[in-house]
C-alpha cells in the first residue's frame, strides 16, 4: 500500500491575509510550537507515507526554513522523503487557481513516482487522522476517488462543498454553495486516489474541461466515477479566517481536544525543533488555563492564552484571551486582551491593547507598540 | 579525508553509585537534568558549540538507555558522514576482551579509534558534570603553548579542595605540581577532568601506562603524575564559568535549583550557546484553572492542575488537582496524583504517585532528599520520609 503524499502549501492564503502577509498558509504558527503544515505532514508520516511533495507558489521562504530537508518529520530519506515543489517557471503564464491546476503543474513529479496511491491534503486542516485507514477504505470500496468528509454546523456564508452519500458511503451528490446552513456533511480537503487514475484525470483534463476537483471532477462525475466518502469523526478544524484561527487556537485549552489532536493512539505531531531552554515562570507570575511553550520567561499574569516559544512577559503585565507568537516581548504593566501578536512584536511598558472575541486585535510581525 | 584538528573522547561508563536509585538502570550521563536535558547533553552540546564534530562516547555501565539516547547524534548536530558521534563499548577480540579498568584504560582500548581519525589533538571529557564551556578556547591555548597536555582547572572553595585533583601552576600557566585528592591541598586549582593531549603524546603515554603493571590506569592517579614527573609540557587552562559535579543526590538537586530564580546561576536561555537534547514531539505545557506554577521551570507536554513551587518539572509530567510540590525535581513522564504532597523530593522518570501520598516531612532538606526510583509506583496515601529511597525490586 505504498502511498505518495501531496500537500497544497499556499492553497487558501488569501483567507487569512493578515497572517499570510509574511508567510505561506502552511507556515502559519499554531498551538504554541507548531505550524499548520505540521499536522498534514505528521498525519502522512504517522500513516506510513515516506514520500511527500509540498506544492508552493508564493511567500515560501518561511515554509522552506521550517521544513528544511524534512528531518524533523523523519522525511530526510534516501528514497522519497520531503520534496518541495516550487513553481516551475517555464514562461507558461496560465494562472494557477485551483488545487487541480497545482496538481497538473506537477504532473511529471506524479508520473515519476512509483507509489500505487496518492493522498492529497490541504495544509490548513488541523486534525490527527489515520490516512492509512482512508487508503484502506479506498481499496475496500474499489473506489476511483475517496474524499474525507466531516459533519459541520454551517453558520457563515463561506463557500462549502456539501457531500451527499448513499448507505454505502458512495457519493451521490456534490453541491458547491455559499448559502447552506445547518448541520451538513462537508468535504474536508483530503483526497485519496490511485496514482494512475490521477494521471488519467490530468491527461484527459483538456478534453473533459476539468479545472477543479470540487466543481468539475467531483460535482459532475458522481455517476461516472466511484467516489466514496470517508467520515472523519475526530477533532477537525479548518483555519479559514483570522477569527476562526483565534477560535480554534483557543480550543486547544480544552484537554479533550489536546488529547485527540496530539496523542491519538500515540500518533504525535512533529515540528521543527528549536532547542529552547525550558520555560521559566517566576515567583511574581500567575498563569492559569494557558499553554506555555519552551523558552518563555513569565513574570506577569497570563490567563486563557497561548504563548509560543521564547515569549517574554514582564512584571505587572496582564495577558488574557490572547495568542502571542514566537519571541514577542511584552513590557511591564502592559495589558493585552483578545490580541494575536505575530512574531518578534515588541510591546513596550504600560501599553493597553484589546480586541474582541469575534474580532481579535492583530499585531503584525516586528511591530513596536 | 582531511584530518581533524581535534576529536573528543567522552567517558560515559560510570555507574554513579552515589546517585543510588537514579542509576539502577541507567548510566550517570543519562540521568535527567533541568526539565528537558540529560547530563550528557552538556558535554555533547559543548563539543558542537566548540566546533568539535567527532566524539567517541565510551560506555560500559547500563549502556542501553544511553545508547538509544545518543543514537546517531542528530539532536547535537553530530550526525556526520565523516566523524560524528560513535558509542564505544568494551568489546571482545580474538584474544579475548575485558571491561574498561580505568579512565586511561578505556581510552587505551580504543586506540584504533584515535588512530583511525589521527587528529592532531584529543580532548578527554567526562559525562558527569554540568557546565557550558567553549573547548575551542582551551584548544587555542593548548596550541599556543605547544603543550603536550592541557588540563582545565577551576578554583574551588578551599575546604572542598581535597575532593579533587589539585594542581599548582606558574604565571605562564605551566603546571608545577599535581596531586589527586590531597589531604593538605597546596592550592584550590581543581582539575575539571577535562584534558587536551597531543594525539601522539596520548598514544605514547597510554601504551606506557598499560605496560606498567602497578598502574590502575587512571588519568588523575597515574598518567598525569607520570607525565609531570617526566617533565612533559603541561599547562593549565583556567575556567571561571559555572561548573558542577553532579555525582551526589544533593549536588544534582543543587544544580537543578541553580536554573531557578530571576537571574539563575546557570542560565540556559542563550541562543548563541544552546544546550541541545533529544525530546519527544509533545505540545506546549498546560497550566489549568487550578494550577499554580511559581518560580519553577518545565518543558513540553506537562499538564499542571496542582501547585508547583521552586521545582524543576520534566517533559510530559502531570500534576493533578490539590497536589503540592515544593523544592523538588520531577523527571519526565511522571504522574503526580491528587493531593499528593512532595517536599525536597527527587522523582525519577515514569513514576506514578497515587493520590494522597506524602513524600518528605518537616526534616526535609537538600541533604535529606526523598528519592523515588524510575518506573516506581507509590501507593495511595503512602508516607515516604525525608531521606528515604524507594526503588523497584531489582530485576
Amino acid at each position: 500500500m505504498k502511498t505518495l503524499g501531496i500537500i497544497f502549501g499556499n492553497i487558501h492564503d488569501k483567507d487569512i491575509a493578515e497572517l499570510t502577509a509574511v508567510r505561506s498558509l502552511a507556515s502559519i504558527p499554531f498551538g504554541g510550537r507548531f505550524r499548520l503544515i505540521d499536522f498534514a505532514l505528521s498525519n502522512m508520516v504517522n500513516s506510513g507515507i515516506t514520500k511527500v511533495g509540498v506544492i508552493t507558489q508564493t511567500n515560501y521562504q518561511s515554509l522552506m526554513d521550517h521544513v528544511s530537508n524534512g528531518k524533523h518529520w523523519d522525511l530526510s530519506r534516501k528514497n522519497g522523503g520531503l520534496i518541495m515543489l516550487p513553481p516551475y517557471g517555464n514562461g507558461d503564464t496560465k494562472p494557477i487557481e485551483t488545487g487541480f491546476d497545482e496538481i497538473r503543474s506537477i504532473r511529471s513529479f506524479i508520473s515519476h513516482s512509483d507509489e500505487e496511491y496518492v493522498v492529497m491534503s490541504d495544509c490548513d486542516n488541523v486534525c490527527n487522522i489515520n490516512l492509512a485507514d482512508v487508503v484502506q477504505s479506498h481499496i475496500d470500496n474499489h473506489a476511483d476517488i475517496t474524499i474525507v468528509v466531516r459533519n459541520k454546523e454551517l453558520t457563515n456564508n463561506k463557500p462549502r462543498t456539501i457531500i451527499e452519500t448513499d448507505e454505502h458511503n458512495r457519493v451521490v451528490k456534490v453541491i458547491n454553495t455559499d448559502k447552506a446552513s445547518g448541520e451538513k456533511t462537508v468535504f474536508a480537503n483530503i483526497i485519496a486516489m490511485n496514482r494512475k487514475f490521477l494521471l488519467g484525470l490530468i491527461d484527459s483534463a483538456a478534453e473533459n474541461n476539468y479545472n477543479s476537483f470540487k466543481r468539475d471532477i467531483f460535482a459532475k462525475n458522481t455517476n461516472k466515477f466511484r467516489i466514496f466518502a470517508y467520515m472523519q469523526t475526530g477533532y477537525f478544524a479548518n483555519v479559514d479566517s483570522l477569527s476562526n484561527y483565534y477560535k480554534h487556537s483557543l480550543e486547544l485549552l480544552n484537554k479533550d481536544i489536546r488529547d485527540e489532536l496530539f496523542y491519538r493512539d500515540g500518533a504525535n505531531i512533529y515540528t521543527k525543533v528549536r532547542d529552547s531552554a525550558p520555560c521559566k515562570i517566576a515567583s511574581t507570575a500567575a498563569v492559569t488555563n494557558s499553554l506555555i511553550a519552551d523558552g518563555c520567561v513569565i513574570e506577569g499574569e497570563v490567563k486563557n492564552s497561548i504563548l509560543f516559544r521564547g515569549v517574554k512577559v514582564a512584571k505587572g503585565a496582564k495577558i488574557t484571551n490572547s495568542i502571542i507568537f514566537q519571541d514577542t516581548v511584552i513590557g511591564e504593566n502592559s495589558t493585552l486582551n483578545c490580541v494575536i501578536a505575530d512574531k518578534l512584536v515588541n510591546i513596550l511598558d504600560g501599553r493597553m491593547l484589546s480586541g474582541h472575541e469575534t474580532h481579535p486585535y492583530y499585531l503584525a510581525k516586528n511591530s513596536i507598540i | 579525508m582531511k584530518k581533524k584538528k581535534c576529536i573528543a573522547m567522552l567517558l560515559a561508563g560510570g555507574q554513579g553509585t552515589r546517585l543510588f536509585a537514579l542509576t539502577n538502570s541507567v548510566a550517570k550521563p543519562a540521568v535527567s537534568f533541568g526539565a528537558k536535558y540529560r547530563i550528557i547533553d552538556f558535554p555533547l552540546s559543548n563539543c558542537t558549540n566548540s566546533g568539535i564534530d567527532t566524539v567517541g562516547v565510551l560506555t560500559q555501565y547500563q549502556p542501553l538507555i544511553l545508547n538509544e539516547y545518543v543514537g546517531n547524534g542528530e539532536p547535537w548536530d553530530l550526525d556526520r558522514s565523516y566523524g560524528g558521534v560513535h558509542t564505544l563499548p568494551p568489546y571482545q577480540a580474538k584474544h579475548g576482551g575485558e571491561w574498561y579498568k580505568g579512565t586511561a584504560n578505556a581510552i587505551y582500548q580504543n586506540l584504533h579509534f584515535l588512530n583511525e581519525y589521527d587528529s592532531e589533538h584529543v580532548l578527554i571529557l567526562s559525562g558527569d558534570h554540568i557546565y557550558k564551556m567553549d573547548y575551542s578556547k582551551m584548544l587555542a591555548e593548548h596550541i599556543a603553548h605547544d603543550a603536550d597536555c592541557t588540563i582545565a582547572v577551576i578554583d574551588v572553595p578551599a575546604d572542598e579542595a581535597s575532593r579533587f585533583g589539585i594542581m599548582d601552576y606558574a604565571k605562564d600557566k605551566h603546571i608545577t605540581s599535581f596531586e589527586e585528592k590531597p589531604k593538605n591541598p597546596k592550592s584550590n586549582h581543581a582539575s575539571m577532568g577535562i584534558y587536551i593531549f597531543k594525539k601522539d603524546v596520548l598514544v605514547r603515554e597510554l601504551i606506557a601506562d598499560e605496560a606498567d603493571k602497578s598502574s590502575v590506569n587512571d588519568f588523575g592517579k597515574n598518567v598525569i603524575p607520570k607525565m609531570l614527573a617526566a617533565k612533559c609540557k603541561m599547562y593549565a587552562y583556567q575556567f571561571d564559568g559555572y561548573w558542577k559535579d553532579v555525582g551526589t543526590v544533593t549536588s544534582l538537586w543543587e544544580a537543578n535549583m541553580d536554573l531557578l530564580g530571576d537571574k539563575p546561576v546557570l542560565d540556559l536561555d542563550d541562543s548563541l550557546f544552546k544546550i541541545y537534547s533529544r525530546n519527544q514531539p509533545l505540545p506546549p505545557s498546560y497550566i489549568g484553572e487550578t494550577g499554580k506554577f511559581i518560580n519553577s521551570i518545565m518543558t513540553t507536554g506537562c499538564e499542571i492542575y496542582g501547585t508547583v513551587i521552586n521545582s524543576v518539572i520534566g517533559e510530559g509530567v502531570t500534576v493533578k488537582e490539590g497536589a503540592v510540590i515544593e523544592n523538588s525535581i520531577v523527571m519526565q513522564g511522571t504522574v503526580i496524583g491528587r493531593n499528593v504532597k512532595i517536599s525536597y523530593g527527587m522523582i525519577d522518570e515514569n513514576v506514578v504517585i497515587n493520590d494522597d501520598a506524602v513524600i518528605g516531612d518537616e526534616q526535609s532538606s537538600k541533604d535529606k532528599i526523598a528519592l523515588i526510583g524510575r518506573e516506581d509506583v507509590v501507593e495511595k496515601s503512602a508516607v515516604i520520609r525525608s531521606g528515604e529511597i524507594v526503588e523497584r525490586s531489582a530485576k
